[in-house]
C-alpha cells in the first residue's frame, strides 16, 4: 500500500446501522466527517486508533486521508467521499440525514 | 411453482433461531466481528460502505405475488422503501440495521424465503432463463431441473466449503437467455431422439479472469444429471486450488488441467458414484415435475389487443420491445422494465414491487419473475390482457419501452453500495440512459453492461459495449470492452485501449455509438454485428480519436 498521506482522521462502520462513521473531537464516533479529530502525525494517528480499534460500537476502524479545506474538512479519495456523502446516484442514506441536519 | 415442504420450513426456520441467538451474542460482546462476520455471510448479511446489506435468494428467479408483497413489506419496514433486483435474480436491501436482520429473516421464512447460501464457498441460486415454462422456444421447462439442483445442494455435507462459491446456470430454450456460458457450470436442455437430455459446459466465469465455458458432455441423459454433477463437484472439491483465492474458481482448474483430462477425472468419478444414486432423485423429480405444471390457459377474445395494436403506438413499440412470444398462440410473456431512464438500474420501490403483484395475480396466473438483466417478468398473460396491464404499468413508471435498447443496461452497485468497488456504475448507467433516451430506438439492439470491480457482477465482459469501473492514480477510470456477448454465440469483449475519465466517458461513447450507425449496412444489422463482420479495428480508431487529433 502506498504510505498514508497526512492529515488523517478515524474511521470505521457502525455495528448496529453499518453506517460510516467518524471518530470526533469530543471522544464519540459521530456519522459526520465533520467535526472527526485531525491527526497530524502518523505515529499519534495509530496510537488513537489502537485505542479505538475494539470499541464494541464500531467495526473495522482504519486512517483516512483528509484535506482541510477552506470550507472544511473533505476526504482526499473519492472512496472517502462516498463513504462520507452517501450514494451518489440519486439522495438518500447519509445525505439526506446531513441535509435535513443543514435545514434545522 | 415449488412449494416448501414441511422439512424445508422446518430448517429455514431452524437457521433463523441460530442466527437470531448469533446476532443477539455479537450485540453483548460475545462474539467478535471476526467471529461473526462467517456467520452473518452464512444468512446473506453483508457490510457494505454505508450500511449492511442483505441478500435474499430467489431461488431460479421465481416469486409469486405474496412474496413480491413480502418484499415490499421488509422494505418498507426495515429498509428505505425500495430492493435491488440483481443479476444473480435475488434481491438485496441496502439498508437494514443488524438488529432488524433476524425479524427480516423471519418474515421471508413467512413466505417461504431465506438467504441461505447466498454467499460462501457454497453452491449459489442456481439461475435460469427468466422465460422457463413458457417460451415458444423451449426444449422442456429448466426450473424443475433448478430445483432439483437446489434441493441436492442445499447443505450437502461435502459441498459446504469448496474451493470457491460455485454458480450453475440452466436454460431450455434454444436461445440461452441465462448466459450458461459464463457460470461455473451450464446446462442446456436438448431433445435427443425424444428424450431429454443436457449439454454440459464447465468451466466459465467472468472476474478478473473471464473464461467461456468449454463443452464437457454433448448428451447427458436427464436421469443422470445429479450423479454427473456430484462427479464434477468432487473433482473439483480434491483438484481446484486451495491456495490462491482467485486461482480457485473451477474454470482455473479446468484451463490447467485441461478439458480432456478433466473429462476423464468426471467420467470415472461418475461411474464410482453413480451406484449411490438409486432412483430416489428421480423419484423427487418426478414430485417436483408436478410443481411446475403449466397453469390452465385461458381462452379470451383477442380483439381488444388486436385494436389497441393498431390505434397505439406508444402500446406497439412497448410490445415490440417488451413482449415476447409464448408457447401459447393466445399468450406472451411481459418484460416489466426497472430501467426507467435516469434511474438505479434494478431498483424497485415498494408500491411499484405491490403494483406487480397485483398484475401477476390478475393477469399472470400468479408468477414473477426476475430477470439476470435485473428486470422483472410476468411469464403467462393472455395477450387480451396486454393493454390493460401496459395501462397500469404506465401509471406507476413501469412502462418504459426498452428492453434490449441501450437503457437497458446491467450495472453492478459499484462506489454508491459496495465495499468492494473501485469505481462508481449506477451514476454512469444513469448518464447513458438519459444521454441516448432520444435516440435509442434509431439505434437498435445494444447491451451495455458496467462493473465498479474486477470482480465483473456487472457481468461486463460480455457486454456489446463493456464498462469497467478503476482507481487510476485516486480518479475514477473506465475502460471500454467491446464485441462481447452473453447469448448462443457467448464472447469475451476485447479491450480498447486506455480507460476514460468520468468526463471523457460520454464523448467516447458517443463517437463508439456514431462510427457503427456509419458503418451499418442497415438499421437491422445490430451493433455486435457490425463488430463481428469489421472487427473492432474502426470502433477503437473512434474511440481514441482524440488522441490522433491531439
Ligand atoms: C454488493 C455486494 C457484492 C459483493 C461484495 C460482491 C462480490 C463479488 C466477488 C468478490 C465476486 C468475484 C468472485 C470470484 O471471481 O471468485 C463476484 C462475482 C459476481 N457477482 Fe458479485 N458482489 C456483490 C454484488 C453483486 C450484485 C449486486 C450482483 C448482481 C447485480 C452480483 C453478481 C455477480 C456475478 C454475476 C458474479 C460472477 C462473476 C463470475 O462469474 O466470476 N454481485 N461478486
Ligand atoms: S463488480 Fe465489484 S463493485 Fe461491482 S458489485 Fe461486484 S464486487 Fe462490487
Amino acid at each position: 500500500m502506498a504510505a498514508i498521506k497526512l492529515p488523517v482522521v478515524i474511521t470505521a462502520n457502525d455495528l448496529l446501522s453499518g453506517e460510516a462513521v467518524y471518530w470526533h473531537l469530543s471522544g464519540v464516533w459521530s456519522t459526520d466527517l465533520t467535526g472527526s479529530k485531525v491527526f497530524e502525525s502518523l505515529e499519534q494517528a495509530q496510537a488513537s486508533l489502537q485505542r479505538v480499534v475494539s470499541d464494541a460500537e464500531v467495526i473495522g476502524a482504519y486512517l483516512a486521508e483528509v484535506l482541510e479545506e477552506s470550507n472544511g474538512l473533505v476526504s482526499r479519495h473519492y472512496r472517502e467521499g462516498f463513504r462520507a456523502r452517501g450514494p451518489s446516484n440519486y439522495c438518500h442514506g447519509k445525505q439526506e440525514s446531513l441535509r435535513q441536519k443543514v435545514a434545522v | 411453482m415449488y412449494a416448501y415442504s414441511e422439512f424445508d420450513r422446518a430448517f429455514v426456520r431452524d437457521r433463523v433461531s441460530q442466527y437470531r441467538d448469533q446476532v443477539k451474542r455479537r450485540l453483548n460482546g460475545s462474539l467478535t466481528e471476526d467471529e461473526f462476520k462467517p456467520l452473518r455471510l452464512m444468512n446473506g448479511v453483508y457490510l457494505q460502505l454505508h450500511a449492511y446489506m442483505l441478500r435474499v435468494a430467489i431461488p431460479y428467479g421465481s416469486l409469486t405475488p405474496m412474496q413480491m408483497r413480502q418484499l415490499a413489506d421488509v422494505a418498507d419496514r426495515w429498509d428505505k422503501g425500495y430492493g435491488h433486483f440483481t443479476t444473480r435474480q435475488n434481491i438485496q436491501f441496502n439498508w437494514p440495521r443488524l438488529i432488524d436482520t433476524p425479524e427480516i429473516l423471519e418474515a421471508l421464512a413467512d413466505v417461504d424465503m431465506h438467504a441461505i447460501q447466498t454467499s460462501g464457498n457454497t453452491i449459489r441460486n442456481v439461475t435460469t432463463d427468466q422465460f422457463a415454462g413458457a417460451a415458444l422456444d423451449e426444449v422442456a421447462d429448466p426450473r424443475p431441473y433448478a430445483e432439483l439442483i437446489r434441493q441436492w445442494s442445499t447443505d450437502h455435507p461435502e459441498f459446504q466449503f469448496l474451493p470457491r462459491k460455485f454458480k450453475i446456470a440452466i436454460t431450455g430454450g434454444s436461445d440461452d437467455r441465462a448466459v450458461i456460458r459464463a457460470h461455473d457450470i451450464g446446462l442446456q436442455l436438448i431433445e435427443v431422439q425424444g428424450r431429454i437430455a443436457f449439454k454440459v459446459f464447465v468451466g466459465g466465469g467472468l472476474g478478473r479472469t473471464p473464461i467461456i465455458g468449454q463443452q464437457l458432455h454433448s448428451e447427458l441423459a436427464a436421469e443422470d444429471l445429479l450423479p454427473y454433477l456430484e462427479a464434477v463437484l468432487s473433482v473439483y472439491n480434491v483438484a481446484g486450488r486451495r491456495d490462491n483465492k482467485y486461482k480457485a474458481r473451477i474454470k482455473i482448474t479446468v484451463s490447467e488441467m485441461g478439458i480432456d483430462v478433466f473429462r476423464e477425472k468426471v467420467e470415472a468419478a461418475f461411474e464410482r458414484l453413480r451406484p449411490a444414486f438409486t432412483g430416489q432423485d428421480l423419484s423427487v423429480l418426478g414430485e417436483i415435475h408436478a410443481d411446475f405444471e403449466s397453469p390452465s390457459f385461458l381462452e379470451k377474445s383477442q380483439d381488444v389487443y388486436f385494436n389497441a395494436l393498431d390505434s397505439d403506438t406508444q402500446f406497439r413499440t412497448w410490445v415490440e420491445r417488451n413482449v415476447n412470444p409464448h408457447k401459447h398462440p393466445s399468450y406472451a410473456s411481459v418484460t416489466i422494465s426497472l430501467k426507467g431512464h435516469g434511474n438505479t438500474p434494478g431498483d424497485a420501490s415498494a408500491s411499484q414491487m405491490r403494483v406487480m403483484a397485483d398484475l401477476a395475480e390478475r393477469f399472470g396466473h400468479e408468477e414473477l419473475r426476475v430477470s439476470h438483466e435485473q428486470n422483472i417478468v410476468v411469464p403467462h398473460v393472455a395477450q387480451a390482457d396486454l393493454p390493460e396491464i401496459y395501462r397500469q404499468l404506465g401509471k406507476h413508471g413501469l412502462a418504459t419501452a426498452n428492453i434490449g435498447l441501450v437503457s437497458d443496461i446491467i450495472a453492478c452497485p459499484g462506489m454508491d453500495y459496495c465495499a468492494l468497488a473501485t469505481a462508481r456504475s449506477i451514476p454512469i448507467a444513469q448518464d447513458i440512459a438519459l444521454r441516448y433516451e432520444r435516440r435509442e430506438s434509431e439505434i437498435g439492439d445494444l447491451k451495455i453492461k458496467i462493473s465498479g470491480c474486477i470482480n465483473a457482477c456487472g457481468h461486463h465482459h460480455v457486454g456489446h459495449i463493456g464498462i469497467l469501473g478503476l482507481d487510476k492514480a485516486g480518479v475514477e477510470n473506465y475502460q471500454i470492452t467491446i464485441g462481447g456477448s452473453a447469448g448462443n454465440d457467448a464472447t469475451i469483449g476485447r479491450k480498447m485501449g486506455r480507460g476514460f475519465s468520468v468526463e471523457e466517458l460520454m464523448p467516447a461513447l458517443d463517437r463508439l455509438i456514431d462510427r457503427y450507425l456509419a458503418l451499418r449496412v442497415d438499421p437491422s444489422e445490430a451493433f455486435v454485428s457490425t463488430v463481428q463482420r469489421l472487427g473492432t479495428t474502426p470502433f477503437q480508431e473512434a474511440l481514441y480519436a482524440i488522441d490522433k487529433a491531439a
